[in-house]
């Protein structure tokens, strides 16, 4: 082999390794950063394991959100209309979670079967309903009317 | 009936783009100089065309036309002019339009600076431009026309989603489209180039200065997009990972790897079928973006699969580019021979190490991405991916790259023993990490790896600074000689020096700041980062459209007064929409920030406040990219080749030899 030969070679080889090794660490990374969706029947029927983190979605019950006086807790229900999951919160809520409002929240259980959120998202458009709850309440077997038209454009009421 | 002009105008533009796709591309085939002559004024036509059609559009936001239903859905009265011209681009029809018309902008701009191209280069790369015109084209007509009206006309209009009323994300779209549609430009040389089977070094020049362009209008855009995020969603991050985010940061990614590959195949001859492929992807993925962004795939794949006309349309024409474009590379990419070696130790290489590293972190982004959209559209549970995620892969493909951005400068083409430069950059490697050790004792709590970014960041501006101490080394007048210097090489070493800044920036950022959520009531007063908040009024203000709950916080350190800010919770009168306006007092060295939260009631509300060090120093870098780029783009030698071009063109022609197809 010549040494221009030998030295291409080397250049090749070490791009291969390079490269497979950063496949690797990337689908490691890539697998345990996976977070799965559940539903609030999902939970009720003991499909998620204490302590791992996930998402969930639902609409928040009417009547259901408690404020603390002191400190930024609050606590409500979350429901798919077939179940309902008790959810905490510390901090501050988006400017769209309401009462009756469709909302995704990030955390995991605790061995009460409290859900402990860590992040509450709701998306700034009244007629949005983010696709995990509408897929949820769809399961359930109800599905509000207004979900109907989001992805489309709304038709103006004169 | 502005609107009717509007619609008529923009099915003329559909004409000129056919004929701009086909005649003049077969022209350069069978030469036919009146073909190929064409596609000048198709391009010009079309470009005036989709002008007329958008301002057209643009009119009936001004007037308040709301038998307009695009109109009605997007704009309102009581919406501010500047809102009304930018709120065109607010929904999906008008945001496509944008699209088109940018597109026409850069055909127009290719066909208006290309005086001295070959014929037959420029009626392909106009007549490839052409071709995608009429997809998009089709795709405004067919499935998203804004031009629709309604009946009974509405008293007024839907308005504008107010996170959308603000100058940043009213200059944001336009930027990024540039940037994304710009790489069209690369990619029709491209293809270009494999329709005749060769790629020389004139047309790598033309290349360049357009990709450099878009690049830096897509630099632009991506950065507005982020400060706007920042400053807008109340949350105080800068990056979010988001599937809409990392859809342009992609073209991106493979757009940095397509500047770099161009300089090596200009320069050298090397990697020609390897610069060609990235053009075409960094292009697909632009469309990517487009399709992932408008599609509605990202509200839910059932959604898109409910109202399938938009996403299917540009799902197939996503196929067909791509599929297409593939097709010719694999048909046609052993043509494009490389005419040169280089060694181990050379820029080649580190042009190559640079395209891997790009490439690798690209396909992770991608991944990350569209996996989740996969799964969901195979029925297959929801996942998502965190930004954990892209975090952990992307920050060690990185930093290799920002490690070796300076050296890699300095090597020279074909063959480099670095002699001479050995000793000054391992000094100078030695002597960042020293700076960075000392200045990393100015904040609190010592952190090793603040040391080592900081040391980093001085050693990407160090080593490029040597970069050109080296180059002037030999020349008894250095400053005129600096002056004489291309401005592309400043550009390069502005946009590399734009790296270390940037990295400062995010190291800092993400190892220094603090944020604290609180409840706070009239009067009280919290303490963050060395700082004293003191909540001081609430007050009720109306805006245009707006009413809204203004809080005053007075800012102390030490008994000094640092600042005053007014922090808002706005409510839309229109569409009833809550919006959080932060206060922010923004400096070099830290930003502090305030967000209103919720109203709990006896006047107390929450309170996010957060310290963020160094943040503005992210922006920073990438408007020092971006100036880089357009430094590099403006460069005499791009110019200069031109002309002579010219001449050997007209020496050819006095010669009579034919000015046929190249192929």
């Amino acid at each position: 082999m010549t040494p221009k030969r030998k030295q291409r070679l080397l250049l090749v080889a070490a791009m291969l390794v390079g490269v497979s090794v950063a496949v690797i660490f990337l689908l490691k990374a890539f697998n345990s950063n996976i977070m799965l969706f559940q539903s609030p029947s999902d939970i009720i029927a003991g499909k998620v394991k204490e302590g791992s983190r996930f998402r969930i979605g639902g609409m928040v019950v009417e009547g259901s959100v408690e404020r603390g006086d002191t400190g930024l807790t609050t606590q409500f229900q979350l429901t798919d209309t077939a179940n309902k999951v008790p959810v905490i919160y510390e901090g501050i809520l988006p400017d769209l979670f309401s009462e009756g409002q469709g909302i995704v929240a990030m955390g995991s259980l605790d061995s009460s079967g409290l859900f402990v959120a860590t992040e509450v998202l709701a998306k700034h458009d009244e007629n949005y309903m983010p696709p995990e709850v509408a897929d949820a309440l769809k399961k359930a077997g109800k599905m509000p009317g207004t979900a109907a038209n989001y992805g489309g454009s709304t038709v103006v009421n004169p | 009936m502005i609107a009717e002009i509007g619609q008529f105008a923009l099915i003329l533009a559909l004409c000129a783009a056919v004929v701009l796709a086909v005649l003049p591309l077969i022209g350069s085939f069978i030469v036919q100089p009146q073909w190929m002559a064409l596609a000048r004024p198709a391009a010009l036509l079309q470009l005036l065309m989709v002008t007329i059609s958008y301002l057209a559009l643009t009119s009936t936001f001004i007037t308040n036309d709301f038998s307009v239903l695009y109109t009605a859905n997007t704009s309102n009265t009581q919406l501010p002019l500047i809102y009304k011209i930018s709120g065109v681009w607010g929904g999906h029809e008008g945001s496509i339009l944008l699209w088109v018309w940018v597109l026409a902008i850069w055909t127009g701009a290719v066909a208006i600076f290309s005086k001295h191209m070959p014929a037959v280069l420029l009626s392909r790369v106009l007549s490839v431009l052409g071709m995608i015109s009429i997809g998009f084209m089709l795709f405004v007509l067919l499935t998203s026309n804004p031009f629709e009206r309604i009946f009974p006309i509405p008293v007024d209009g839907a308005s504008l989603n107010p996170l959308l009323q603000d100058i940043g994300m009213a200059a944001h779209p336009p930027l990024l489209y540039m940037g994304y549609v710009g790489f069209s430009v690369a990619f029709a040389f491209a293809v270009a180039a494999l329709l005749g089977g060769e790629l020389d070094s004139a047309t790598l020049r033309w290349m360049r200065p357009w990709t450099n362009i878009a690049w830096m209008f897509l630099t632009l855009g991506i950065a507005l997009g982020s400060y706007w995020a920042y400053y807008e969603l109340g949350w105080g991050g800068w990056w979010f990972w988001d599937p809409v985010e990392n859809a342009s940061f992609m073209p991106w990614l493979l757009g940095t790897a397509l500047i770099h590959s161009l300089a090596a195949s200009e320069k050298r001859g090397v990697f020609k079928a390897w610069t060609v492929l990235l053009a075409v992807l960094a292009f697909s993925l632009s469309l990517l973006g487009t399709f992932i962004v408008r599609s509605g795939v990202l509200t839910s794949v059932h959604a898109f699969a409910s109202d399938p006309a938009r996403g299917k349309f540009i799902l197939y024409f996503l196929v067909i580019t791509i599929g297409l474009s593939l097709l010719l590379f694999a048909v046609r990419s052993h043509k494009l021979k490389s005419t040169a070696n280089f060694e181990l130790v050379s820029r080649e290489s580190a042009l190559l190490l640079n395209n891997i590293l790009l490439l690798v972190a690209c396909a992770a982004v991608l991944l990350g991405t569209l996996y989740p959209l996969f799964l969901d559209a195979l029925d297959m549970g929801k996942i998502s991916v965190g930004p954990q995620y892209f975090n952990a892969v992307f920050v060690p493909l990185m930093l290799p790259v920002i490690m070796v951005v300076g050296i890699g400068a300095l090597l020279n083409w074909k063959k480099d023993k670095l002699k001479g430069r050995q000793t000054t950059l391992l000094a100078l490697v030695i002597l960042s990490l020293i700076a960075g050790a000392i200045l990393a004792t100015q904040f609190d709590g010592y952190k090793i790896t603040a040391a080592a970014a900081i040391g980093l960041a001085i050693w990407v501006a160090a080593s490029s600074l040597y970069g050109v101490y080296y180059r002037l080394r030999n020349k008894r007048n250095r400053l005129s000689a600096a002056m004489h210097t291309p401005a592309a090489f400043w550009g390069m070493t502005i946009a590399h020096i734009g790296m270390g800044v940037f990295t400062l920036g995010v190291a800092l950022t993400s190892m220094f700041a603090d944020e604290q959520t609180v409840r706070m009531g009239i009067g009280e007063t919290h303490e963050l980062a060395g700082y004293e908040f003191r909540f001081k009024s609430i007050d009720e203000v109306r805006g245009p459209n707006y009413v809204a709950a203004q809080a005053t916080f007075v800012i102390t350190k030490e008994q000094n007064s640092v600042s005053t800010l007014v922090a808002e919770k706005r409510v839309y009168n229109v569409r009833r929409d809550t919006m959080t306006e932060a206060g922010i007092d923004g400096g070099l060295t830290r930003d502090l920030f305030i967000a209103l939260g919720e109203h709990l009631g006896n006047n107390e509300w929450s309170i996010r406040l957060q310290y963020k060090p160094f943040i503005r120093w992210i922006w920073f870098g990438t408007v020092f990219m971006a100036l880089g780029a357009l430094l590099a783009a403006v460069d005499r030698r791009y110019r200069v080749a031109a002309t002579t071009q010219k001449r050997a063109r007209n020496t050819k022609v006095a010669t009579g030899a034919a000015t046929g197809a190249a192929s």
